[in-house]
């Protein structure tokens, strides 16, 4: 199981490290520097490394470098998983995820990997839990305690360890009750040269944030659950009911929490909300390229689309680029070659363009490589797969909360080749 | 405040005033300076020095300064053994505290303290922990057991705790039967011999239970553990694939992968005509794709999963090929390994598609990217045949490009492409001798020498272009020099009269200049050849070769096998198994997926095997009607012995071998004249070995000349089964080889003719070396005797019984299927004889449960005439011992594939009965040994 844990900046220093079994010398790590070295870029970095008589594995968030050992055969997917719930909890508990937070709570995260594992083997992810066993730093509780002399480490055994609903921990009040739930859905399309759709797909998730008081059982209906047949639950879920009725049932964790992740694959048709014009043209001669990109709205259901981003990665032999935007703001970085186009909102009367020259590097033959172009957006009160939820029932409680659904369209990896 | 503030230091000396601290009257401080240690601790400072101040700290009731000291203790114990005891009355006490979390803190913590003296004082509380009333506690000193083991191994046994942690997996709480089962699992590796994880239809249902409830941790524990057991019918299978089925759905990518490694391994043994099967593999695709839009690190592990999913069911993903297509801001891991999936799914309803992504992604930055997927274009090509056409002209347009690596990389692959359709696109050699001077890369020169020899005659200029390479000869790499040989030698054989000169200069580079000697005896073959015999020359160099296929990229069936039962491990992102990596080499069960089994099936009896019905479905090993001209090429291509293979996978490494495959084709068609001396290692490089250790055995006078003993022909084909034919047969073993002797019996009123045969799978991999040759038709009730040779390099599939071996005869009449059980002595291979401190070693290193014993009757033989008797079928005696009057023999005799077995034949005299005791790592062959003994002893 997991050995060890060491955390790395991307400035190569080990600033963390948590060993469950023996200890494993930090030396082991050199493998790791060796491979940062070879990958051109942090991401490239593999997540899998042999070293003669360790493994390591890792995962790269928020700058940081999360670098587990193991000695043995292990799913590497268990050991990431579980890197993604360390970085997970500490964004919990602290807010960001980053070197100076985890530096200045550096006993609190000893003290919450402690418990996260007992010799590689998980003993407590789930966050509810996490926070019952140690709790996380407020600034009220950090006075409080150095006032009266109390700890932040509980001394009850947490409530939700072994019942039936694990998630969840007795004794819940509020005053207020409530339950959010907000339907987010990402496009990820790649949109060849002419504009067709090569590939497009919509990663959906529904986060809930549930305050309500005991222990309420609560349904979830859609006006179209036939769209939901790639989903994955969080395991609060009744499954078999799904299975039969095509109902989400479930006790809800307290607090926030991700209820599904779906899935709407390209066989099914995704409507693209954007399209873009882009004419750009390098000249084996000359040492000057033209460059227009036009952005405009195609099926949004009427809604806007706002916070649109362009960002594209030119080619080498680009070295400055002169643009006017229409709207927005423009940036080119000359050494990164990075066009970055804030546009906002899409206004369908008069569509949004970038337009100009590029200077090319004199002499030098035109660029092998298309640049592509990378767009962000958001539609407010959209889910573009056309999910629609029907009606949210409770049970088992007697007080009338209060309900919402929100929705929502990302852009999730939308690239446009040209 | 933030804990920051712990690693200001000043300047007296940080440990000092630590010291101090820790020692005040004040709880607060106390626990500050706990904190300022541990502080300390975690950014690698040695604080060890303090670890009397720290332990005690220990005895308070404030539970965080009790965990920060635990904390301490676990990094330090080891380094300070003596002052760790004095931790140990306060562990004791906590275990008896009544707050749960305070007893399993305690119990967790002890385990973590790697010092032996502590352990002793571990037992006790910890038996009581097991029996807790608490889950929690229970569940925390589960793995305990397994902290302990890896401590102090014979402890946890004496001590009965792994029959504790046992009882465990049937414990009321999901929670606790999840860490119990990841305990015994963890056991269970350091010991792969001990069956600690019994597993049966109860437990299994104990776990399939606990698997709803427990956390998704504990899921993949379980899960995991589910995967190692075998059903025992495809029923059995089934309903435990249903109860597993939910789990795909679950958020955790882990749980999944461990989901679908469960149902992969069951679904082997669900016949695939139930609706059932249909549902599970489309049931698989959705939660494979979603994995892929998950963090790059999942993806890149669940790509490498797929990687083998989609080799062992191409029919799950088929069609979800889009989900595969790259994105440029992937990482570069994800990329290349989407690729490599993109060109297995690759079909001809999809290659469009595939192919204008692929020269999508030519144009790209990324310089590795590019050039693999340049090089897709050209397996797509070879893969997809009605695509060739279309491959071959995108390629030309990326070498028009003229970006210097991808036109490298694009000539590279037509040189493939030009060997699995050759004639068809020779038109582009023109195109692609333009791009002569660009080329640097040692085997994009190589390939373009390649095509300038092999289409000599179509190139006007082959001399010249040939001759400008010459020039730098010595600086090039050494697959360019041969190449450049063989291409010059090739110039030369098709237009003699010009080249003279150039194939002298040539050849007395390589043999006279040249230190490299695999140049040099090439050259000299050639040089040989040339003035010999230019005919046979020309036979040689110039000979056909063999087309290329694109299963070279596929892993090997069996090794696929077993990986798919590791599916989500190490060993499926590497592509390896576990033996080939797993630390220490600790002995590492092989794991096989389980055989197709009917839960109704009769244990049928060989001889009796149903005519009508096929053994196992073999869709294109017999075709039951059709060309039959056609069917025996491929009955002849099929076995994996003959040259196409190697030289495919020769060509696959870059360099071709023109000179190995010429031969090996030549070879091959002129049905063994050649010495054989050169045939075997062409061919096969397994029985060298066993031919050599022959000829030292003969020198060395012990050989049995006379070979191992043969049974007398048994009809195996009675001809009423099959339409008149009937044949019998026996095997034998002689001088290294085996082969099976067969007499063919024409029993019916027309001629027979268009012979051939072929093996199913088996659990030896036996196959036949040459194609069945029955030389004229077999007229009505004329007979003929052949020995087909034998070898044991075909698929591998446990049989049941081991030795079954089911063949299909074809005539021009039918296919006829039959099985028969080989006797195991033909398995006995040469270089069995084992040295002596090798034999003790072993004998006491297979565990005491793999030893069988058995009686041999009614052999009233001398331990002489026994030893001389089964030294001639190769069971070598080691040694011989007198003991009480009785001969004991020690014996070992070795399998073709490798697996040792160790015999102990006891013989007293007056007593016509043998004790025979036989060790094995893999003891269900000792049934079949002991067999093969009999067998031999008594004829």
């Amino acid at each position: 199981m997991i050995h060890s844990l060491f955390l790395i900046n991307s400035s190569g220093d080990i600033f963390l490290e948590k060993h469950w079994k023996s200890v494993v010398s930090r030396s082991v790590c050199d493998y790791f520097f060796e491979a940062q070295e070879r990958a051109t870029e942090a991401e490239n970095v593999p997540p899998v490394i042999p070293t003669p008589h360790h493994y390591l594995l890792s995962v790269y968030r928020h700058k940081i470098f999360f670098v587990a050992v193991i000695q043995t055969e292990v799913p590497p997917l268990f050991v990431i998983e579980f890197l993604h719930r360390v970085v997970d909890t500490f964004q919990d508990y602290f807010g960001v995820c980053s070197e100076p937070v985890i530096k200045d709570n550096v006993v609190v995260v000893y003290e919450v990997l402690e418990e996260m594992l007992d010799n590689g083997f998980p003993l407590a992810t789930e966050s509810n839990i996490l926070k019952e066993l140690i709790k996380p730093p407020t600034i009220l509780r950090t006075v409080v305690n150095t006032i009266t002399g109390s700890t932040n480490v509980g001394d009850q055994l947490p409530t939700g360890q072994l019942s039936v609903v694990p998630w969840r921990r007795t004794g819940v009040k509020y005053t207020n009750n409530e339950a959010y739930f907000d339907v987010i859905e990402e496009i990820d399309a790649i949109i060849d040269k002419s504009g067709s759709t090569i590939t497009a797909e919509i990663q959906g998730v529904i986060d809930a944030c549930v305050k309500l008081t005991g222990m309420p059982d609560l349904t979830l209906s859609f006006m179209n659950p036939r769209l939901l047949d790639d989903v994955s639950f969080h395991p609060c879920v009744r499954f078999k009911r799904w299975e039969s009725e095509r109902i989400l049932s479930f006790i809800p964790p307290d607090g926030n929490f991700r209820l599904l992740s779906y899935h709407v694959s390209a066989q099914n048709l995704v409507a693209i909300p954007v399209y873009v014009k882009h004419s750009i043209s390098f000249r084996d001669s000359s040492s000057l390229g033209r460059f227009e990109i036009t952005v405009g709205p195609k099926q949004t259901m009427g809604k806007a689309i706002e916070g649109v981003t362009v960002t594209s990665q030119m080619p080498k032999g680009v070295l400055n680029m002169s643009l006017t935007p229409s709207q927005g703001t423009h940036t080119f970085d000359p050494v990164t070659k990075m066009l970055s186009w804030d546009v906002g909102k899409i206004n369908p009367q008069k569509l949004p363009s970038l337009k100009g020259t590029m200077s090319l590097q004199a002499g030098a033959s035109k660029p092998d490589e298309n640049p592509t172009i990378n767009l962000q957006f958001k539609i407010q009160q959209l889910a573009i797969s056309g999910l629609k939820v029907n009606r949210l029932d409770m049970y088992g409680e007697k007080y009338k909360p209060f309900k919402g659904i929100k929705y929502m369209t990302k852009a999730g990896k939308f690239q446009v080749r040209t | 405040m933030t804990d920051s503030k712990y690693f200001t230091t000043t300047k007296k000396g940080e440990i000092f005033e630590l010291k101090a601290e820790l020692n005040s009257d004040k709880k607060e401080k106390k626990k500050e300076a706990v904190k300022k240690v541990i502080a300390s601790m975690t950014v690698g400072k040695d604080v060890s020095a303090l670890f009397p101040d720290v332990v005690n700290c220990m005895q308070t009731d404030n539970l965080e300064l009790k965990k920060l000291v635990y904390l301490y203790l676990m990094n330090y114990a080891k380094s300070q053994p003596d002052m760790a005891i004095m931790a140990v009355n306060t562990f004791v006490k906590d275990c008896e505290d009544p707050n749960p979390l305070i007893r399993a803190l305690a119990v967790r913590t002890m385990g973590c303290i790697r010092v032996d003296k502590i352990t002793e004082y571990l037992c006790e509380p910890l038996r009581k922990c097991l029996k807790d009333e608490d889950p929690y506690v229970r569940k925390t000193a589960a793995v305990c057991v397994a902290k302990l083991h890896d401590i102090n191994a014979q402890l946890v046994e004496d001590q009965g705790f792994l029959d504790t942690l046992k009882d465990l997996i049937s414990d009321s709480n999901p929670m606790v039967v999840a860490n119990a089962v990841a305990a015994l699992s963890e056991i269970a590796e350091s010991h792969p011999s001990s069956n600690l994880l019994d597993l049966n239809p109860q437990s299994i249902n104990k776990l399939l239970t606990a698997l709803n409830e427990c956390t998704e941790w504990g899921q993949i524990f379980i899960l995991d553990c589910l995967a190692n057991y075998t059903p025992k019918d495809d029923r059995e299978a089934q309903s435990i694939c249903e109860r597993v089925t939910p789990r795909l759905s679950h958020a955790n990518s882990a749980v999944v992968l461990s989901a679908v490694k469960v149902l992969m391994k069951f679904m082997e043994m669900l016949s695939k005509d139930l609706d059932y099967y249909g549902t599970l593999l489309k049931k698989l695709a959705p939660p494979l794709v979603t994995l892929l839009s998950a963090e790059p690190e999942l993806q890149y592990v669940a790509l490498r999963n797929i990687n083998l999913i989609v080799q062992k069911r191409p029919e799950i993903l088929k069609h979800e090929m889009k989900v595969f297509f790259v994105k440029y801001n992937d990482p570069i891991y994800v990329k290349l390994e989407k690729l490599d999936i993109m060109i297995r799914l690759a079909s001809q309803a999809n290659i469009a598609q595939v192919l204008a992504e692929l020269k999508e992604y030519a144009t790209e930055v990324d310089v590795d990217f590019v050039r693999k997927a340049v090089r897709a274009i050209g397996r797509c090509a070879i893969k997809v045949e009605q695509s060739a056409e279309r491959c071959v002209s995108t390629l030309l347009d990326l070498i028009q490009t003229k970006v210097n690596y991808v036109v490298q990389e694009a000539i590279v692959v037509i040189k493939d492409i030009f060997r699995k359709y050759p004639n068809k696109y020779e038109s582009v050699i023109a195109t692609l001798c333009e791009n002569l001077d660009s080329l640097d890369e040692p085997e994009a020169r190589a390939a373009m020498i390649w095509i300038v020899g092999e289409y000599a005659e179509r190139i006007d200029n082959a001399d010249e272009l040939l001759e400008s390479f010459l020039e730098g000869f010595h600086d090039e790499s050494t697959q360019v020099q041969l190449q450049l040989l063989t291409a010059i030698v090739k110039l030369f054989l098709k237009k003699p009269t010009e080249t003279q000169e150039l194939v002298q200069q040539v050849l007395s580079l390589a043999t006279q200049d040249s230190d490299n000697p695999d140049l040099r005896d090439r050259g000299y073959i050639y040089w040989r050849l040339l003035s010999t015999d230019p005919v046979a020359a020309k036979e040689v160099v110039l000979a056909e070769k063999p087309l290329i296929s694109e299963e070279t990229d596929l892993i090997e069936p069996t090794l696929l096998d077993e990986l798919i039962c590791y599916i989500g491990t190490l060993a499926s992102v590497y592509h390896k198994p576990p033996s080939a990596f797993v630390e220490g080499g600790r002995g590492v069960v092989h794991k096989s997926l389980p055989p197709r089994t009917a839960s109704n099936e009769s244990a049928e009896s060989p001889e009796a095997a149903p005519t009508g019905a096929p053994p196992v479905e073999q869709p294109d090993v017999i075709p039951p009607q059709g060309d039959l001209l056609g069917d025996l090429l491929n009955l002849d291509l099929g076995p994996p012995v003959s040259g196409p293979p190697l030289a495919a996978s020769s060509a696959q490494m870059g360099a071709v071998d023109l000179l190995g495959g010429g031969l090996d084709s030549l070879i091959g068609g002129t049905n063994f004249t050649s010495p054989p001396a050169a045939a075997v290692p062409a061919s096969l490089g397994a029985p060298i070995g066993s031919g050599l250790s022959d000829l030292f055995d003969l020198t060395s006078g012990v050989g049995n000349l006379s070979g191992s003993y043969v049974a007398p022909k048994a009809v195996w084909l009675p001809a009423m089964k099959a339409k008149g034919l009937e044949i019998s047969g026996t095997f034998t073993r002689q001088v290294g080889s085996i082969s099976m002797d067969l007499q063919l019996t024409n029993k019916a009123l027309q001629v027979m003719t268009d012979f051939a045969i072929q093996f199913n799978r088996n659990s030896f991999g036996l196959a036949p070396a040459a194609p069945l040759q029955v030389h004229a038709p077999l007229s009505p009730n004329q007979s003929v005797e052949i020995s087909l040779p034998l070898n044991t390099v075909g698929s591998v599939m446990k049989m049941e019984p081991l030795n079954n071996l089911q063949v299909a005869v074809k005539n021009n009449i039918d296919v006829f299927y039959f099985s028969t059980l080989y006797p195991l002595h033909i398995l006995f291979v040469e270089d069995g004889k084992m040295d002596r401190q090798m034999f003790l070693a072993t004998w006491k290193d297979i565990p005491n449960e793999n030893e069988a014993q058995f009686q041999i009757r009614d052999c009233p033989l001398s331990a002489e005439a026994v030893s001389s008797k089964l030294q001639g079928s190769n069971v070598f005696t080691i040694a011989k011992r007198n003991v009480e009057g009785q001969d004991m023999l020690y014996q070992s005799l070795k399998l073709t594939n490798g697996i040792w077995v160790l015999a102990e034949l006891r013989i007293q005299p007056g007593n016509p009965s043998l004790t025979l005791s036989l060790k094995c790592r893999a003891p269900e062959v000792s049934q079949h040994v002991y067999q093969a003994y009999e067998t031999i002893l008594k004829n």
